[in-house]
């Protein structure tokens, strides 16, 4: 297929319709709206979908919960104080291991904040998010192509692993439009997943719980989500490096910061200065082993986010003294240039001495 | 000599682990009941709440997927639009689905869901220890309200069910009570008609029930029967609240 101009909330919407998303249920709040109402336009009267404007992000989540007992493809959407409202629901499916996507088009907090983009969720999202011990997969795309990407493989991973998937993008990347080209074709017929409840047709009744009131029983319950977290990090981690080989500095930004930091370091290649970018795809799982490695040539780091330093602490997990992390990043819905990082990259690369090693 | 009476299908040979006296036995089975007599038992999904009757699908033989507190109506929602040939029921307490869940309850019958909600009004928060509950009559005494319910502080017993029928998506309510054989066998005959209008598309349908608490009343299990005679059916009248399936619609 020939590539077309999208906005990313649109794209995700495609994609998703694209993955076999069966049902979408989504409550009006910016700036993710393109989203919801493209799954209106577009899912609401495919044969076998649903579409649904809930009256919450609560009931829209619990929505989701239903139809992946059932055992189709689900996803919502919101932005920060919607998916704050979401976090009941995204608990309770990681707890049931139900699959299900949900797309946070993230934007300036805490409270209200603003509409613009922001980075400010990478806690929420990385952490659990709601109550209890568990996590989900997050990953971060930083254009319109990959929100559509990421979007078909949230699906798959979310099924493969039983695991509820966010996608944590900002405004920026759902209203920017660019060429997208979508990689594979919708599905004639949806897909439902074999552990479902449909009815006890034909086997034994079964039943989607979380309670139990034997704590050995729920610790066994969590070792096996835990066990399989393990089997993802392994298995699923996944990051983009750029221009490592010989960098002095490596800048790590996610997201739409990655985007904003590749300019800046396009331009300061081209003053000589030698700096390197690695961006997390999964930021849950945290690529961890990645920043490890790549330590072990380069001492110098530059965290760049749209936050106060979220991400910050888990390239510290990760590194801890073994190199000298710096951090730049501005919250609220402040959107950085890349000169502005282009000058945040020269004083570190001069302060620090790297033209003279 | 012919057997009149014996288990339902699909009620589990299981003993209930319910207080003496307690209305959820009782409703479990008629609901068991209905499943048999509609033979729909391969077809049903129940959503049990957090709540006394958490442990539900120990008795019931029929899928169910537990809900989080007040959520049944949307995760009902969710997995009828999913699996629309499956037949779905909530089981709701008066604090999941006249307090927490207040708001899904009313937007899923107001989008005329095809499911139904089995609503037990106890007037209490059983299983956390006898709190007020939405449906806690005036001047009624609970661990919350101790001095006895005070409508200038507490406000009023709310009345979802009288509320839900103001909603044109919600096709069949009726309140009944578990109290004597007689409203035991309404109540059996409320819940068929709730699954038959689900079975028949029409619409959202509930049978709220006035069920007792013994326990947390403070009562043996005869008084508590007599005191939703005396006391609750005054505050809660039984009776078909709204029943418009045979209309052609809502107007």
């Amino acid at each position: 297929m020939s590539r077309v101009l999208m906005t990313g909330n649109a794209a995700i919407g495609e994609a998703a319709i694209r993955a076999g998303c069966a049902c979408y249920f989504g409550y009006p709040i910016t700036p993710q709206n393109e989203l919801t109402e493209y799954m209106a336009k577009n899912l609401s009267r495919r044969q076998g979908c649903t579409f649904i404007q809930a009256e919450s992000e609560i009931a829209a989540i619990n929505m989701v919960y239903g139809a992946s007992v059932a055992g189709v493809r689900t996803m919502t959407s919101s932005s920060s104080p919607g998916i704050s409202l979401k976090q009941e629901g995204i608990s309770y499916l990681a707890a049931c291991e139900l699959p299900a996507v949900i797309v946070n088009m993230s934007r300036g907090g805490p409270g209200l904040g603003s509409i613009a983009a922001a980075q400010s969720d990478y806690f929420q999202s990385t952490r659990g998010g709601g109550h209890g011990d568990y996590r989900t997969i997050v990953l971060g795309p930083s254009s319109v192509q990959e929100l559509a990407d990421y979007t078909h493989l949230a699906f798959e991973l979310s099924d493969k692993y039983l695991i509820p998937t966010i996608i944590l993008g900002d405004g920026m990347l759902g209203q920017m439009m660019e060429p997208v080209e979508f990689k594979h074709e919708a599905p004639k017929v949806l897909p439902v997943r074999s552990r479902s409840l449909r009815g006890a047709k034909d086997r034994p009744s079964k039943i989607i719980k979380t309670f139990t009131s034997n704590p050995t029983e729920l610790e066994e319950i969590n070792w096996s989500l835990f066990r399989r977290y393990q089997l993802i990090k392994k298995e699923e981690t996944a990051y983009e490096t750029l221009l490592v080989d010989d960098a002095k500095l490596i800048v790590v930004a996610f997201g739409i910061a990655a985007r904003i930091a590749k300019g800046a370091i396009k331009n300061a290649r081209a003053a000589g200065m030698k700096v390197g970018m690695m961006r997390p795809i999964t930021l849950w799982p945290f690529p961890s082993e990645k920043l490890q490695e790549l330590a072990k040539q380069t001492r110098n780091f530059l965290v760049f986010e749209m936050n106060m330093g979220q991400m910050l602490e888990d390239v510290q997990l990760a590194l801890g003294d073994k190199a000298k992390i710096d951090f730049y990043g501005r919250p609220g819905g402040v959107i950085s240039t890349p000169s502005e990082i282009l000058r945040v990259i020269s004083r570190l690369y001069y302060q620090n001495g790297l033209d003279n090693q | 000599m012919k057997k009149v009476y014996s288990r339902p299908k699909s009620l589990k040979k299981r003993a209930f682990h319910y207080c003496p006296g307690c209305g959820h036995s009782v409703i479990h089975r008629l609901i068991c009941e209905v499943i048999d007599e509609l033979n729909i038992q391969d077809r049903v999904i129940g959503i049990p709440p957090p709540g006394c009757s958490v442990f539900a699908y120990h008795y019931f033989d029929v899928d169910m997927a537990e809900s989080a507190h007040g959520r049944g109506a949307a995760v009902a929602t969710g997995l009828k639009r999913a699996c629309p040939e499956a037949i779905v029921f909530t089981y709701q307490g008066d604090g999941d689905l006249a307090a927490i869940g207040t708001t899904e309850t009313i937007h899923a019958a107001n989008r005329g869901e095809k499911i139904t909600a089995i609503f037990i009004n106890n007037a209490v928060y059983g299983m956390t220890g006898g709190q007020m509950a939405p449906t806690t009559l005036n001047n009624m005494t609970t661990t919350t309200t101790p001095f006895g319910r005070d409508a200038q502080l507490d406000g009023y017993p709310i009345k979802m069910s009288e509320m839900l029928a103001l909603i044109k998506g919600a096709v069949y309510i009726e309140r009944t009570a578990v109290n004597s054989p007689a409203h035991i066998q309404r109540t059996k005959k409320a819940i068929l008609k709730a699954f038959q209008t689900q079975i028949d598309g029409i619409g959202y349908s509930l049978v709220e029930i006035l069920s007792p608490c013994p326990t947390n009343w403070k009562m043996t299990p005869v008084e508590s029967w007599q005191w939703i005679d005396n006391e609750m059916a005054k505050e809660f009248p039984l009776g078909v609240i709204k029943d418009i399936t045979g209309a052609k619609n809502a107007d």
